[in-house]
């Protein structure tokens, strides 16, 4: 998607490009910049998890920590954005972006064989990726590039300590309550999702629904991921698979259904929220003897991993 | 001394260009009333037909979401700053 805007804002004649981010847009709009040479100016919540700030100073990107949450850096971004010349990825050039973004619809259509899903499950954060995916799967089928139609369900994911969008949708109301976001998926920490409404549009026409987890269930959710699929996601990810899980035992996927989990960014980002919690390591000199005591004690004879 | 309110690019159009206007003391809606006055045209794309602020509007006085506040009726007083913000949002 990143790649999608600063094509336009080469073409559109800009040299300096900026955003918004809670930190993976952050990366890609600098690495982007970096690769396209244009200057960057990339606007970030100070609480950010290291990772996140490394992976974005790494390409040369000025990086402005915004003492305030994210819906604070957005407002001061569009206040800049009517003040400065930049191309803001995710204000004056946000048609663009939030186009790039469809190639997830389209790429999820293409793995499967050219099918689309019964069942796609989002993290939810401005409230954009969802009703992108669907647009592509929906674009795709109008191309007549997939076998027999779109029937495919929506479902927002959420944490609980942000959740204004699966709230309205579990509530059934029309308007969504912006909230002050306090949550380790700082990724999906957005209170004031501008696309909350479209979100909410997809979950509803598509015949899909919305669920919200705790922090717990979120660090639950990376384990499991890792545990079974060999994938290390950063929060967001623990959010999407704890939500799945609940959508599951609500009984809303039949056993022969395609179910596709959406995880967006890598777990190498966010190791603050898990460091202390998925185990320990286990010390021993170098020597037979002392792997061997190891190997008999009760930890190790249970089996790998706690 | 007065209230200070940043407008918008999209809604300079009707303010001569000005990127900030003052307005009186009083609350939003006498603030939207106020503008449109000074600003014939402007009312529509700031509220709907019902009155209520469009969804996609974003009203904050200094720095605060005015729906964390008292929404329409948060009072506004001398010296306060009034952004009003189309919906955007990143990742």
């Amino acid at each position: 998607m990143v790649a999608c805007a600063l094509t336009k804002a080469r073409e559109f004649g800009y040299d300096t490009v900026a955003c918004a981010s809670t930190g993976n847009l952050a990366n890609s709009v600098a690495a982007h910049s970096a690769e396209g040479g244009f200057r960057a100016y990339i606007f970030i919540p100070h609480d950010l998890e290291q990772g996140k700030v490394l992976g974005t100073l790494l390409y040369g990107a000025n990086v402005l920590s915004v003492n305030g949450n994210y819906d604070e850096v957005n407002r001061l971004c569009a206040e800049a954005g009517d003040k400065y010349g930049w191309a803001f990825v995710n204000i004056n050039l946000r048609p663009f972006y939030g186009d790039g973004s469809k190639s997830f619809g389209y790429e999820i259509a293409e793995q499967l064989g050219w099918k689309a899903p019964d069942h796609v499950i989002v993290p939810c954060a401005g409230g954009s990726l969802i009703s992108k995916i669907y647009k592509g799967l929906n674009e795709f089928d109008r191309l007549g590039l997939i076998d027999g139609g779109v029937s495919t369900k929506m479902y927002a994911a959420q944490a609980k300590g942000c959740s204004p969008i699966t709230t309205a949708i579990k509530t059934n109301a029309e308007v969504f309550r912006p909230q002050k976001p306090n949550t380790i998926a700082k990724s999906i920490a957005i209170g004031n999702p501008a696309d909350g409404y479209m979100a909410m549009d997809t979950v509803r026409k598509s015949g899909g629904w919305a669920d919200d987890v705790t922090e717990e269930e979120i660090i639950d959710g990376i384990r499991l991921l890792g545990r079974t699929e060999g994938i290390f996601t950063e929060t967001a990810g623990g959010v999407t698979v704890s939500v799945a899980k609940k959508l599951a035992a609500q009984g809303r996927f039949k056993p022969d259904e395609i179910v596709v989990i959406a995880i967006t960014g890598n777990g190498l980002k966010t190791q603050e929220a898990v460091v202390g919690k998925l185990g320990e390591t286990f010390g021993i000199q170098p020597n037979l003897a002392s792997l061997e005591a190891a190997l008999n004690t009760e930890k190790l004879l249970a089996g790998v991993g706690v | 001394m007065a209230v200070n309110v940043l407008v918008p690019t999209p809604l300079r159009k009707f303010t001569n260009n000005q990127d900030t206007v003052l307005v009186a003391p009083g609350t939003i809606v006498s603030l939207v009333a106020e503008l449109e006055q000074q600003f014939p045209g402007i009312n529509k794309s700031l509220t709907d037909d019902s009155g209520e602020l469009r969804r996609f509007i974003n009203v904050y006085v200094n720095e605060e979401d005015i729906r964390f506040l008292e929404g329409k009726n948060t009072p506004i007083k001398d010296g306060d700053s009034v952004s009003i913000i189309p919906a955007i949002a990143g990742g």
